[in-house]
């Protein structure tokens, strides 16, 4: 991942590649950035594995300790049968979700876990699904003791409250690999059964012969027909039953009509039939299609709140705590959340100081202390320590789970522009049809017309379109994965061409998640003073202090005396004789002037030496990125944050397009507002829970995700934060797509014009057939291929390297 | 005449085998994952355990 790059093993860790943010650990002639990242390093050492390092530099993930009994969860039984795919008394299967995984070096630790982990017997990874399957022994190793040692290592399976529900991860499907091996089979050998006709001319051949070449290639064609195209039929099928015809409704009427004409030829002895083409066509559709749903298998877009959630907490009941399952959890329970920990429940605060992070479920950056008795809502993080709640409602109830079952469930309008453009071709082939039938009938010639009839319907199928617009999407799909954009569907693309309007969130969006920058503006602080404040500070923690304790970069060596810390505002202590009073400006008796910001005051001897002002770091190429869009799109800011932000937005947003303070409820009103009475066609991107609702609602909804092991929300696409930069360009791209497919498509309508000459003259013949169908495929899966490839180069989105 | 015949069914049985051989690999979870096996072969196994039990 990071090959190519000079390493530089005295600024970065040896185990994850991060930067130092202090001094780093020696250990082992080589620095690490954390203890989390030595110990991984000396377990793996200890148990000759250090060839890890050596397949990718820098392989690791940066480490964060887990709690001790964090897992102890995975000792209750009904846990356990719930992931358990497989259990006998000598071995135990079950598969992993480990969304750390991202280069070969993982691969490897992985296959060679039992070297840590005596009791696994095997393991096995799927790299594109991100999943380990592990064979383990339970007499010699348990469940937990397996999760265990591959959180050691810096591979902590992502097990949720989604895994309790939802059975084991289904297996891919295959089934059109199978159909697509089935269709190559037959059309090779139809088109091989048919060459001595090409080149004898029909009736040429001995009749015994031809006899055995037809009764193969029958029976060769109705594989083809009746398993391989059965898709084609059952998806016209749904479409006419609500009456609407698809483009698959034409395909299938040209096929039925292909198939029974040559049969009837081949039965009668008047021809040989079209089966070759027949076969031809179904083989490229399927590959058409197989091409543009090979989707991201490891990209998950459906996540709900429960692929949030801790799948179970600590119940304490007569003063010992036991785990339990969320969905077990009953109202009056007294649960403990332990620091970092999402809480699945709302309750009562009774014990402890909660620190809740609820910028998952509303945007809010700043984390919200809450007082014992007061309610804690599912979905808030807790960040300071240990804290015991009163469940008031269920997992089922709470606030988050009604927020979620609340939002829209955006009827999704299927009609894509190739249906509706295959909707007049069908018509227009059914009217160019009746015509020369007509014209045939006229002139007394039946024969005639039943050949021009039927051979119109073969020739002017619409395939030609759908594998127009199947590769194109397909390609357009795959050079955005590598770009870290990953789409639910092939549709996503047509809907991104039409946007009109960016709706962007703020928190975690166009700012980085946990970075903020901090300024000083006042008297200047001596280094003395600087430690001082240092060691005050350095007495508890709360993101503001944590980000000027980073600012000041002191190392205390002062002492600090009758430290209070009055929640939500600040801190009072005494140092060498002098009264330092931190916090916020009311705290400070300061008026909070107009706009609300993250500011911390400091006081000494009550007299105001400074403020520190924290704010927001936005993502790198952010600002040029709105620069080069403001003139095609509208664009939005839409923030649950405070408006601190607001002097800097406003530099490059309409006034009247920044947001602040928005509810989860009030973003989805908002993109409400924009369809209906502007009639846009709105991109939400955001990132958190409180952005669901909106993203659901928006044409086309994004979520951003800052590495590929945090979890989002449910979307149309995902994109990797570091490439939001690109998000121009994106779009661009997917406007490149449609011109594509209409290019392809004229061509498509050039053949087709050339087929239907010949066919309402009555004389197409299985040559022409043979050659023109083929050819057009073909010449269309390059100028789809060719043309995207250029184009996504024209656009700078080639030059990436792969994943590895 | 008949020789062309028997080179055809010949032929198709070959195909056919192919086919067959085509079809194992997928259900045999062959397609799903391109990426491990690619890459588990270029590791030397300093053990002489093998790594590679399949599922």
């Amino acid at each position: 991942m990071k090959e190519g790059q000079i390493l530089n093993l005295d600024t970065e860790c040896y185990h994850c590649g991060d930067g130092f943010s202090g001094r780093p650990i020696r250990f082992d002639d080589k620095n690490f950035c954390c203890d989390g990242c030595k110990s991984v390093y000396s377990i793996l050492n200890k148990s000759d594995l250090c060839e890890y390092y050596d397949i990718n530099a820098q392989p690791g993930i940066t480490q964060k300790k887990y709690r001790k009994d964090k897992f102890a969860f995975l000792d209750l039984i009904e846990v356990q049968q719930k992931l358990i795919k497989y259990s006998d008394t000598n071995q135990v299967h079950l598969t992993f979700y480990l969304p750390q995984m991202h280069c070969s070096s993982c691969l490897w630790l992985l296959e060679n876990i039992q070297k840590l982990n005596s009791g696994i017997i095997s393991s096995t990874v799927n790299f594109n699904k991100k999943e380990v399957f592990i064979i383990f022994h339970p007499d010699v190793t348990s469940l937990r003791k397996v999760v265990e040692t591959l959180a050691d290592i810096g591979y902590e399976p992502h097990i949720s409250l989604d895994d309790l529900d939802r059975k084991q991860t289904l297996r891919p499907n295959r089934t059109r690999l199978y159909k697509i091996g089935v269709a190559g089979f037959c059309f090779s050998n139809v088109m091989m059964l048919s060459v001595p006709e090409y080149v004898l001319g029909a009736g040429e051949l001995e009749p015994e012969i031809a006899l055995v070449f037809n009764i193969l290639k029958v029976s060769l064609a109705i594989p083809i027909l009746f398993y391989s195209a059965s898709e084609f039929f059952v998806s016209a099928w749904k479409g006419l039953k609500h009456k609407f015809l698809n483009i698959d409704a034409p395909i299938a009427l040209a096929l039925i009509v292909t198939f029974g004409r040559s049969l009837y030829e081949l039965l009668s002895g008047t021809g040989e039939g079209y089966l070759d083409s027949m076969s031809g066509i179904v083989f490229f559709m399927l590959i058409g299609r197989w091409l543009q749903d090979r989707t991201q298998q490891a990209v998950s877009f459906d996540r709900d709140f429960k692929s949030f959630f801790p799948i179970a907490v600590n119940v304490l009941k007569d003063g010992t705590s036991t785990p339990t399952t969320v969905d077990k959890i009953r109202e009056g329970d007294l649960i403990q959340i332990h620091s970092q920990e999402i809480i699945p429940v709302d309750g009562m605060l009774s014990k402890g100081e909660a620190m809740i992070d609820y910028s998952f479920v509303s945007g809010e950056s700043v984390p919200v202390s809450v007082a014992k008795g007061e309610i804690v809502y599912a979905g808030g993080k807790q960040t300071g320590g240990k804290i015991e709640l009163l469940v008031v409602k269920e997992v089922s109830q709470s606030y988050l789970t009604n927020l979620w079952n609340k939002e829209v469930d955006a009827s999704e309008n299927d009609n894509t522009i190739i249906d509706t453009i295959s909707t007049y071709f069908t018509y227009i082939v059914f009217i160019i049809g009746a015509l020369a039938g007509a014209y045939w009938y006229m002139n007394g010639e039946t024969r005639l017309m039943w050949n021009a009839l039927t051979t119109i319907l073969i020739v002017a199928c619409p395939c030609a379109l759908l594998l127009s617009s199947n590769f194109t999407n397909g390609n357009i799909l795959r050079i955005l994965s590598l770009n870290k954009f990953y789409l639910r569907s092939p549709k996503i693309i047509e809907k991104m061409s039409n946007i009109s309007h960016v709706v962007f969130d703020k928190t975690g969006t166009l700012t980085q998640r946990r970075r903020s920058k901090v300024t000083y503006e006042g008297q200047i602080l001596n280094k003395e003073i600087q430690n001082k404040i240092t060691a005050i500070l350095s007495q508890y923690s709360h993101p503001l202090t944590d980000a000027i304790l980073e600012y000041l970069e002191c190392t205390p060596d002062f002492e600090v005396t009758d430290f209070k810390l009055i929640e939500g505002k600040g801190v009072e202590a005494w140092v060498d004789e002098h009264h330092f009073k931190i916090g916020s400006p009311e705290f400070l008796g300061l008026k909070n002037d107009t706009i609300k910001g993250s500011k911390v005051v400091v006081g000494i001897d009550g007299e105001i030496k400074g403020i520190f002002h924290i704010s927001n770091v936005y993502r790198f190429g952010i600002f040029d990125l709105i620069q080069k869009m403001k003139d095609t799109f509208k664009l939005s800011v839409i923030s649950g944050d405070n408006d601190a932000e607001w002097q800097v937005l406003k530099e490059y947003f309409d006034k009247d397009d920044l947001l602040f303070y928005q509810k989860p409820d009030d973003k989805l009103k908002y993109i409400e507002h924009l369809q209906n009475n502007s009639s846009a066609n709105v991109m939400m991107i955001g990132d958190g829970l409180n952005d669901a609702g909106a993203l659901r609602q928006s044409n086309v909804g994004i979520a951003i995700t800052d590495s590929d092991n945090t979890f989002t929300p449910a979307s149309d696409g995902i994109i990797d934060a570091q490439r939001i930069a690109n998000l121009d360009k994106f779009l661009a791209f997917a406007k490149d797509g449609r011109k594509i497919i209409g290019v392809s498509f004229f061509v498509s309508i050039l053949y087709n014009i050339v087929g239907l000459y010949f066919a309402v003259q009555g004389i197409l013949s299985p040559l022409i057939a043979a050659i023109l169908m083929p050819s057009s495929s073909i010449s269309i899966i390059l100028i789809t291929y060719g043309m995207s490839e250029w184009m996504a180069k024209y656009r700078g989105l080639t030059k990436i390297k792969s994943k590895v | 005449m008949s020789a062309i015949i028997i080179m055809l069914i010949i032929s198709v049985m070959i195909a056919g085998g192919f086919l067959i051989a085509f079809l194992w690999s997928v259900k045999d979870g062959q397609f799903d994952d391109d990426f491990s096996p690619a890459h588990r072969m270029l590791f030397d196994s300093k053990s002489k355990e093998d790594t590679k039990t399949n599922i």
